[in-house]
């Protein structure tokens, strides 16, 4: 009877003992120089050069919640007429959350017909996503969704 | 070498916008990865460039950081205007280079 007791014991310690540990693996790995809000605007700021950017005309399509970290479907689209002289230069998508803030440039030429793109993405936890949209006048655009991320796709 | 698939349209109208769509086969390694067994990250390997041109002009094109997704797939448009042909190009950022062809027959 007491070996008994004292086993379930040991496991209760156990369990709580790894518990910690995997809390503390969890805490170090968020600490150790995520991509957060503030590096993501730095980065922007590099992406633009420092230019004005105005809210609104970019569409960042990005599920609500993501089950899967490791395949977030995205798609982008920028309202533009796509004309010689008035085009989509750019997207970039940048994130607040992930191990770094990039996530990748699309660029786009008036032979594209529309600013559309769609890819998947790669998705550490819940955050936003910034997208930012650079039209061929030199005028910037943006806009963050946010996605709730439910196993991130890091890899650890 | 990793493999592609691309699906493009072979016919259009003069002036319609088509929509494209790739994919191709790379593991993508983050170098944020570890080995199980040995504890040590796996080295960072990924394409990081994607172009599509027709008859040799590059219309679109992307750059990818580590946030994308194994197998990256990739979709965007294109207005047709005249016969030609497609050529797809992924980097890979030990210079490896995968590509492939497609023509487009405008009516």
């Amino acid at each position: 009877m007491t070996k008994l007791k004292v086993d379930v014991l040991d496991r209760r310690q156990f369990v709580i003992a790894s518990g910690a540990g995997a809390a503390a693996i969890i805490a170090g790995f968020s600490s150790a120089a995520h991509a957060t809000p503030e590096t993501a605007a730095e980065l922007i700021k590099k992406l633009t050069n420092s230019a004005k950017i105005a809210e609104g005309k970019i569409k960042i399509d990005l599920p609500e919640i993501a089950e899967n970290g490791n395949t977030v479907p995205v798609k982008v689209s920028v309202e533009s007429p796509m004309t010689a002289d008035n085009y989509v230069k750019t997207v970039h998508l940048v994130s607040e959350g992930n191990p770094g803030p990039e996530i990748c440039s699309f660029h786009f030429t008036p032979m594209s017909g529309n600013a559309n793109a769609a890819t998947r993405l790669r998705l550490a936890r819940t955050q936003n996503v910034v997208g930012i949209a650079e039209m061929s006048d030199g005028t910037v655009y943006m806009s963050k969704t946010q996605v709730k991320v439910t196993i991130g796709g890091c890899g650890g | 070498m990793a493999k592609a698939r691309v699906k493009a349209p072979k016919k259009a109208k003069a002036g319609d916008i088509v929509t494209i769509k790739t994919l191709v086969t790379h593991k993508m390694e983050s170098g944020r990865r570890k080995n199980k067994k040995t504890g040590k990250l796996i080295p960072r390997h990924i394409i990081d460039k994607f172009t599509a041109k027709f008859n040799g002009e590059t219309f679109f094109s992307s750059d990818w950081h580590g946030a994308i997704s194994a197998n990256p797939y990739m979709s965007f448009s294109f207005k047709a205007s005249k016969s030609g042909e497609f050529e797809f190009i992924w980097h890979d950022e030990k210079g490896e280079i995968t590509s492939k062809k497609s023509k487009l027959t405008v009516a």
